[in-house]
């Protein structure tokens, strides 16, 4: 394998409670974890071993108590666990997206807008990011009355469409996804499939918690057990 | 301290005594090196109440001399209330001589006005000031105006005059029409009409203001710039009139507008009584002749 | 893909300000102590914290109308002059903060002049530097109300027949006009009706980042704070106890008090 995308070295991470008496709950210790260019590796694991948690470290919504997220960003390594803040918001902006599991909505902002932002942020012309975003909508099956509304009424499936729009709108070198297909028809599961296939045939290395079964196997490489880095309790 | 036999017993030669008279006079060397600028001085308490030129009495006392021949006017006339009653003031306390004649005056004491005709290097004009603080109007703290002037931080004054124009669709303000002096400081020039502005530009006489209330001198020395405030595609203008002077005939004078009956009849007259006196004598003469 | 030169390449680009050990005491209190920050061209500050924590201290010592006890604010001007904003003189200060910053305060009476008309309340910066082309400054005036959503008719009406919502706009078009590079916010969306407050988040977005601004925003709204600022600065008793960026502020943060404000949020 080529020099790894996404590099996690010896990663550790607790939660320290100081509403709640300063109760330590650790999460994982010692975590190491490389992605290659064009590979989709998926976190598994029993709930509340802290899959989650590992994805948003890697995004730096988190921020790991020790160890190195170190992402492939143009020409170096920025490592997202101690990066300056511009520097991780410039590692989102160009290199690594990530869907969430449910859209942040922007009071006023039309779902194509919101969908169209990452890549008009880039510099694209607002024309060619609305066409870009819009194709995308459509793929997802959201109506075309709907995208010049606000997401905010829309139900939790279409918002999570949008969202899941939002994050494949830019050709990000890296993506990581958050259960991107749990509230989904079947129809619109193969979409995402193939959007997460496509991603990994221009070579984006994919990380992604997949709770069903079949799409973990359609877009997974390989799957990566977090059970064995909990921490010694 | 020149005792005089002629002036009335008991009071110093122009009323103040030397040392206050001194105090002023640094003031006003002051306010004519910085033209424009507002000195503060210690005013003190004069015989006729705030509002009735006790900023310039104090500052015609303090340059007056017995061999000086002073002209007062209120509104262009010598013959009001208020210009009347400060000539007999230095005639009492000074025991100078007087005139109602622009030509024969070395001191000339006015109030709203500047005399039609121009003035020389040998007179020196005190202007009577109500509210030397031109930016006044637009910030209510002496502290911050004082600082706006020190940084040359003027642009409250055009927003005045922006407004003038959004909602009567002209520059409204037609007396006391900011000027700025020197390329400097932005100035009142006291409630003159506007028609006046342009005699402040190079006029040959010394111009002092005083302030008696806000206690304050400010000065514009002979043949200095003096600009009125405006905007490119809104230049400023003076007043103009449909009428002529109905006594002299002027169409050149600022006039007046008199009621002269019961029945709202009205004529227009020259304000400055010394010109149109001597223009009416002219006149006279010329029809005698 | 373009990489952008603004933002994680090491190299010649300078902070736009730089703060460092800046306090304010007032006698013996505290009013906010040992702040450090560098705040980069187009990034949002916020300054979050309950009242009494030292935000709008801090805020009026960053943007020079309180002289700081300690510490030393640099500025990089639109020249690439580096300057000691303290150590100006008064008259190039002043003419820094009209040319180059501006002020949102949280009463639009402090930041408006309520007696003239909002077209003069827009155009006052433009004549403050020499503009005295009246049609001019007024087209430029119209141009801006636009900008912030306000009805062109309304240019010759004074401030205070305006809504709340709009005499905040105003105000952002106030200072707006002279394309300034910095903006200080001191609660801009305070004490406005939420729909109001929605519309004028969604437009102080888009304006900061279509001009490319940066901003210094202080607020003890959390919402506001994730929706427009790229970094938290979480102050409490007159320090900053904790600082980064905000999503991971505000997901996952570390201080106590911290912990504590994030979870007294209540949901909707």
């Amino acid at each position: 394998m080529s020099s790894p995308i996404i590099e996690v070295r010896d990663l550790c991470k607790d939660f320290v409670l100081h509403t709640q008496g300063g109760v330590r709950i650790p999460v994982f210790n010692g975590l190491s974890l490389a992605v290659g260019a064009g590979e989709c590796v998926g976190l598994h694991g029993p709930s509340g071993t802290g899959k989650s948690t590992l994805l948003r470290s890697l995004y730096a919504n988190y921020k790991p108590d020790t160890g190195s997220v170190l992402v492939r960003h143009g020409d170096r390594l920025v490592d997202m666990a101690t990066a300056e803040p511009r520097d991780v918001l410039a590692v989102r902006k160009h290199t690594l997206g990530y869907v969430s599991q449910f859209l942040r909505v922007i009071p006023r902002v039309p779902a194509l807008d919101v969908v169209a932002e990452p890549l008009k942020l880039l510099g694209t012309s607002e024309a060619e990011a609305r066409e870009k975003a819009g194709g995308l909508l459509a793929r997802l099956r959201i109506p075309e009355r709907l995208w010049h509304l606000a997401p905010a009424t829309f139900s939790g499936g279409e918002q999570q469409r949008v969202n899941i729009a939002r994050g494949f709108v830019v050709d990000y070198p890296a993506l990581l996804l958050d259960e991107p297909t749990a509230s989904l028809d079947a129809a619109n599961r193969d979409t995402v499939v193939a959007l997460i296939q496509e991603a990994k045939a221009r070579g984006c290395a994919v990380v992604g918690i997949f709770h069903d079964a079949d799409v973990r196997t359609r877009v997974c490489d390989r799957l990566f057990e977090i059970e064995g880095y909990r921490h010694a309790a | 301290m020149r005792p005089s036999d002629d002036t009335l017993a008991g009071y110093n030669f122009a009323y103040l005594d030397e040392q206050t008279k001194r105090m002023i006079r640094r003031a006003i060397l002051k306010a004519v090196a910085i033209p424009g600028y507002q000195v503060p001085f210690a005013g003190r308490e004069m015989p006729l109440p705030y509002g009735w030129g006790t900023g310039g009495i104090q500052v015609t006392a303090s340059i007056i001399g017995p061999d000086d021949t002073l002209k007062v006017i209120d509104q262009g006339a010598d013959d009001t209330t208020n210009a009347v009653s400060i000539r007999r003031f230095f005639a009492t306390v000074a025991d100078v001589a007087t005139t109602e004649k622009t030509t024969e005056a070395t001191v000339i004491q006015t109030r709203h006005r500047i005399p039609e005709k121009p003035l020389t290097e040998d007179q020196i004009l005190v202007y009577q000031v109500p509210i030397p603080e031109p930016l006044r109007w637009m910030e209510a703290r002496e502290t911050e105006t004082r600082k706006m002037h020190a940084l040359e931080d003027y642009g409250v004054m055009h927003v005045k005059l922006y407004e003038d124009i959004a909602h009567l669709g002209r520059i409204a303000t037609s007396y006391d029409y900011p000027v700025k002096v020197n390329g400097r400081y932005v100035m009142a020039p006291s409630p003159i009409p506007k028609f006046d502005n342009p005699k402040m530009d190079r006029m040959p006489a010394l111009q002092l203001f005083g302030a008696g209330r806000e206690k304050r001198i400010y000065a514009v020395p002979p043949y200095t710039r003096v600009d009125s405030l405006d905007f490119e595609d809104h230049p400023f203008e003076v007043q103009t009139w449909d009428h002529a002077c109905a006594l002299c005939g002027s169409t050149e004078s600022y006039l007046d507008e008199v009621v002269i009956d019961d029945q709202g009849g009205r004529m227009y007259v020259c304000s400055d009584t010394d010109f149109c006196g001597d223009r009416q004598a002219a006149q006279a003469q010329e029809a005698a002749e | 893909m373009p990489f952008d030169q603004n933002t994680a390449t090491p190299g010649d680009e300078r902070p736009l300000l730089r703060v460092a050990g800046l306090a304010r005491h007032y006698g013996d209190r505290i009013g906010c102590t040992d702040v450090s920050f560098d705040l980069w061209p187009g990034e949002v500050l916020g300054i979050v914290g309950e009242s009494g924590s030292g935000k709008t201290t801090l805020l009026n010592t960053l943007s020079a109308r309180l002289d700081p006890t300690a510490g030393r604010i640099e500025y990089q001007t639109r020249d690439g002059e580096v300057v000691d904003v303290y150590g100006l003189s008064e008259p190039r200060r002043r003419m820094l903060v009209r040319t180059e910053w501006g002020i949102v305060h949280q009463n639009p009476r402090d930041g408006l002049r309520m007696a003239v008309s909002a077209g003069a309340n827009i155009g006052e910066r433009l004549m403050a530097l020499g503009a005295r082309h009246y049609g001019g400054i007024r087209d430029q005036a119209i141009d801006w109300m636009g900008r912030v959503e306000i009805k062109e008719e309304r240019v010759d009406d004074l401030p205070r027949t305006f809504s709340g919502g709009m005499q905040q706009r105003l105000q952002i078009a106030r200072n707006l006009v002279t394309g300034p590079r910095l903006m200080f916010m001191d609660e801009p969306t305070g004490g406005l009706d939420v729909s109001v407050q929605a519309r004028l988040l969604d437009l102080l977005r888009t304006l900061v980042g279509e001009m490319g601004l940066s901003v210094i925003l202080v607020t003890h709204d959390l919402a506001v704070a994730r929706l427009l600022a790229h970094r938290l600065m979480v102050m409490k008793d007159g320090r900053v106890v904790e600082h980064g960026l905000t999503d991971q502020v505000l997901d996952d943060p570390h201080h106590p008090y911290t912990q504590l404000l994030v979870s007294s949020v209540l949901q909707v």
